[in-house]
């Protein structure tokens, strides 16, 4: 669990262009939208491809994501359980 | 009928036109066939954190608009009005070929929100928050005369009073590469390029963004005023002069009031003779500016000659590097703009001190 | 109240007609055409429904009478049959009799030659001929050229309202004196790359789209291209030309919310609405039809609906619709093909039913018109919305 929300933050340094964030600047519990990391929708559509592409979890309605992206850590629990690759 | 004035500029070409007077640092590089724009330090105009999906025509807009605002003093437009001939072309290739190379799989929307045409203008108006209006004029070497023409058709019937036209437009290898296959880029092997004295079809080519502040009222940023903007699709090069001479005359003007034209020579042999019939005869007492082999050509580089055209009346000098003959006036307060492209899109523009 | 610019001829074709007067038939006689995709092989093909014009390019070509070797993008060869129909339908012999121009729009212009060949370009030297047709601007040169018209030709590309903006510029280059005659209108075929866009911003329906409905899941992409043609009253009166209805309102707004979304409250959408009436000199009250943007995602409803409720406060909303459930959304066409069947409400006095509506939105109490309804009508209003943030709204009025 640890390793892949280390995994997941590099991740999302990487694919939403974050340069001035490093791993320690997120935290497992911080918020990702909104005051927090300050992701936005289209960010938000960035994570789907995520989780369609790397752990083969396919999210149809864009809303699903609201509370699966809440955290790293409810995404990292959301992977853990659905993904199947 | 109020009208328009050049109360700011911003330029990022391929030259040092940014931090730098007029051109006293540029280069004519007769070697390359695509020139690469010099780039700003974007960081200190947006922050790294809106800058993360910004395509490079949008970052380079976004900085030529700031450098335009804080020469004219401006802090709110009415309008925003833009032209591109590509738009983001960068970011349209990439999500193309992500669709082709993944099989329309695992395709995220960041690009495909960058291709569209109109991404510059409006990521300038989210920054600005600026809620009128915002057009985008995609039409080949007339985009930005386009964005001109309605501009001063706004001001004129006094729908704005300020607005910020600009030309953006960036390179990529993809489309570079096309380009050359199609002969619309020049053989690497002919070097060097001399643009004026070009035997062979194609043209080196360049990118940039060039911004304006537009108002309707002269200030002590002022450069100049834009009279007229005309542009004619089509025209047989024995018509061009007629063209010009009837352009000038619904301004009251003549061949004579011209104190230096600006040509958008490109050193394609095959159309450069548009520009060299009136350099020969209709304008052969006018001194005569030349701005491509500096800019390269695209789609907005006639934004560039329009940089360069503001900057005369505004120095008064002509530097050297942008003489064609040496033709002098005692004062430059009248120019001429004639640009086209393959014989086709051709646009006059006229401004006055 | 000022009079507006005439419009004198309309020309279009898109999923649910290759002519005018198909198009209304289509129209009053509910018959949508959205289905699935024939003529681009896509991953997606099972999944999404589109509002196809069911003819490959070569009939379109050769109905145009084209040369094998030509070098004509899909919304190139569409553009090219609306706005010789428009022109047509005009009257008009002699295209450079007066000042006459072309302003046209598209979004994709000639992306679906360059996602066929992307890579078979450097392959097969045949293909050479089309590079230059990627760029936006080549449809217009293709249509100035096969209309003949040698003035002023300009595209513009704002994503969704591309067409609106096009109208607004004619109209308001008319009115100015600038020029006697333009042909104003959009243009874009359907392509893989918007397809595959729309389909990364999830907002693409896979079954029918429901504009103005709770249940509402997204879009569904269209084709289509639609021109019209707008005089000057100087030549209205020297030709005696048939006045079609006229252009008598028209604001563009920005809503500098966000790069694809509209803000909650829909201020640009608002602002726009709001600047059309001011040019119009009109009333929100005057207006007997709203051709909604419509597009069924669930931001743009909300949004746009609640501008609408911005702008008649303690007033009836008139009656609106959406026809996108017809077309489907054809991006920079949208605001012109929904121009011309505004232009037939006002002429046949028609509302046309906003399909596929089933239950209204929680968020606020407006129901579309969802059948066909003869009425007479004297004002519409049309609205187009795009990427950007790019809010456009016309309105077309009756000739009195």
């Amino acid at each position: 669990m640890e390793a892949l929300k280390e995994e997941l933050k590099n991740k999302i340094i990487t694919t939403l262009n974050l340069e001035d964030i490093t791993l320690e600047d997120i935290h497992d519990n911080d918020p990702l939208f909104g005051d927090g990391l300050g992701l936005d929708s289209i960010d938000a559509l960035e994570l789907i491809v995520i989780l369609d592409k790397d752990y083969g979890i396919k999210l149809v309605d864009p809303k699903e994501g609201k509370t699966i992206f809440q955290s790293i850590e409810t995404m990292a629990a959301y992977i853990q359980a659905n993904r199947t690759k | 009928m109020k009208k328009t004035y050049i109360n700011g500029v911003g330029c990022i070409s391929t030259q040092k036109t940014f931090d730098t007077v007029f051109l006293e640092e540029a280069v004519y590089n007769q070697k390359d066939t695509v020139f690469t724009l010099v780039k700003p330090e974007y960081k200190e105009y947006v922050s790294p954190a809106a800058s993360r999906r910004m395509a490079k025509g949008v970052k380079n807009g976004i900085v030529a608009s700031a450098l335009a605002m804080k020469d004219s003093n401006t802090e709110k437009v009415d309008a925003i009005i833009t032209g591109t001939g590509m738009g983001c072309i960068e970011d349209s290739d990439r999500f193309l070929k992500n669709i082709l190379d993944n099989n329309e799989e695992f395709l995220t929307p960041t690009s495909f929100i960058q291709s569209t045409h109109n991404t510059v203008g409006a990521q300038i108006a989210l920054l600005m928050q600026c809620k009128g209006y915002n057009f985008t004029y995609v039409n080949g070497v007339v985009s930005f005369e386009s964005a001109l023409l309605d501009a001063k058709l706004q001001i004129e019937e006094e729908e704005a009073s300020s607005i910020l036209v600009g030309g953006i437009d960036e390179n990529t290898d993809y489309t570079m590469s096309l380009y050359k296959l199609a002969g619309f880029v020049k053989n690497d092997q002919e070097t060097p390029f001399d643009v004026l004295k070009e035997t062979s079809t194609g043209v080196v080519y360049g990118e940039g963004a060039s911004f304006f502040v537009l108002e309707n009222e002269r200030k002590e940023s002022t450069y100049a005023q834009i009279l007229d903007v005309e542009i004619i699709n089509s025209l047989e090069e024995n018509e061009v002069e007629t063209e010009i001479l009837a352009f000038l005359k619904t301004n009251n003007l003549q061949i004579s009031d011209i104190d230096a034209v600006v040509l958008g020579f490109n050193g394609d042999a095959h159309f450069d003779s548009y520009y060299k019939n009136l350099a020969r005869n209709t304008f052969a007492q006018t001194p005569q500016l030349y701005y491509k082999h500096l800019s390269g050509e695209f789609n907005t580089a006639s934004a560039f000659g329009l940089w360069i055209a503001s900057k005369v009346i505004q120095t008064q000098e002509i530097p050297n590097i942008i003489k064609v003959n040496s033709v002098e006036k005692p004062a430059y307060n009248t120019i001429l703009l004639y640009n086209q492209y393959k014989g086709k899109n051709h646009s006059f523009t006229l401004l006055s001190k | 109240m000022s009079k507006g610019v005439a419009i004198t001829g309309m020309g279009i074709i898109s999923s649910i007609g290759n002519s005018v007067e198909e198009n209304f038939y289509s129209l009053l006689h509910e018959k949508p055409a959205i289905t699935r995709i024939e003529n681009i092989s896509t991953v997606h093909a099972d999944v999404i429904k589109v509002g196809e014009i069911k003819k490959t390019n070569e009939e379109l070509a050769n109905e145009l009478h084209l040369p094998a070797d030509n070098n004509y993008s899909r919304t190139a060869l569409i553009g090219t049959l609306a706005a010789k129909q428009a022109v047509e339908n005009a009257g008009i012999t002699s295209i450079n009799e007066f000042r006459t121009g072309l302003i046209s729009a598209t979004s994709v212009g000639g992306m679906d030659i360059t996602e066929k060949y992307y890579y078979d370009y450097f392959k097969d030297p045949e293909l050479v001929r089309y590079i230059s047709c990627h760029d936006g601007g080549d449809v217009a040169e293709k249509i100035a050229e096969e209309l003949g018209l040698k003035g002023i030709v300009t595209t513009i590309s704002t994503a969704c309202s591309s067409a609106a903006n096009s109208i607004m510029l004619g109209a308001r280059l008319i009115k100015s004196g600038k020029l006697d005659r333009v042909i104003v209108g959009g243009t874009d075929g359907l392509a893989k790359f918007t397809i595959n866009g729309f389909k990364t911003l999830m907002i693409l329906s896979d079954g029918y789209n429901k504009p103005f409905d709770n249940d509402r899941k997204g879009l569904n992409l269209g084709e289509a291209a639609a021109f019209l043609v707008l005089e000057s009253d100087e030549v209205v009166k020297k030709q005696n030309k048939k006045v079609l209805a006229r252009v008598s309102g028209y604001g563009n707004a920005n809503d500098a919310f966000h790069q694809t979304a509209s803000s909650e409250n829909g201020d640009g959408a608002y602002l726009a609405m709001k600047k059309a009436f001011e040019v119009s000199g009109l009333q929100p009250s005057e207006i007997d039809y709203i051709n909604v943007h419509g597009t069924a995602t669930p931001n743009n409803d909300l949004s746009e609906g609640r501008a609408i409720l911005r702008i008649y406060q303690d007033e009836k909303v008139p009656d609106f619709s959406s026809t996108k459930p017809f077309t489907g959304h054809t991006l920079a066409a949208a605001a012109a093909i929904e121009a011309v069947y505004s232009v037939l409400a006002i002429q046949h006095g028609t509302v046309y039913p906003n399909l596929n509506f089933e239950s209204p939105m929680e968020e606020f109490n407006l129901t579309p018109q969802t059948t066909l309804k003869n009425k007479n009508i004297e004002h519409v209003l049309s609205n187009s919305f795009g990427f950007g943030g790019n809010c456009s709204t016309l309105i077309f009025s009756k000739n009195e």
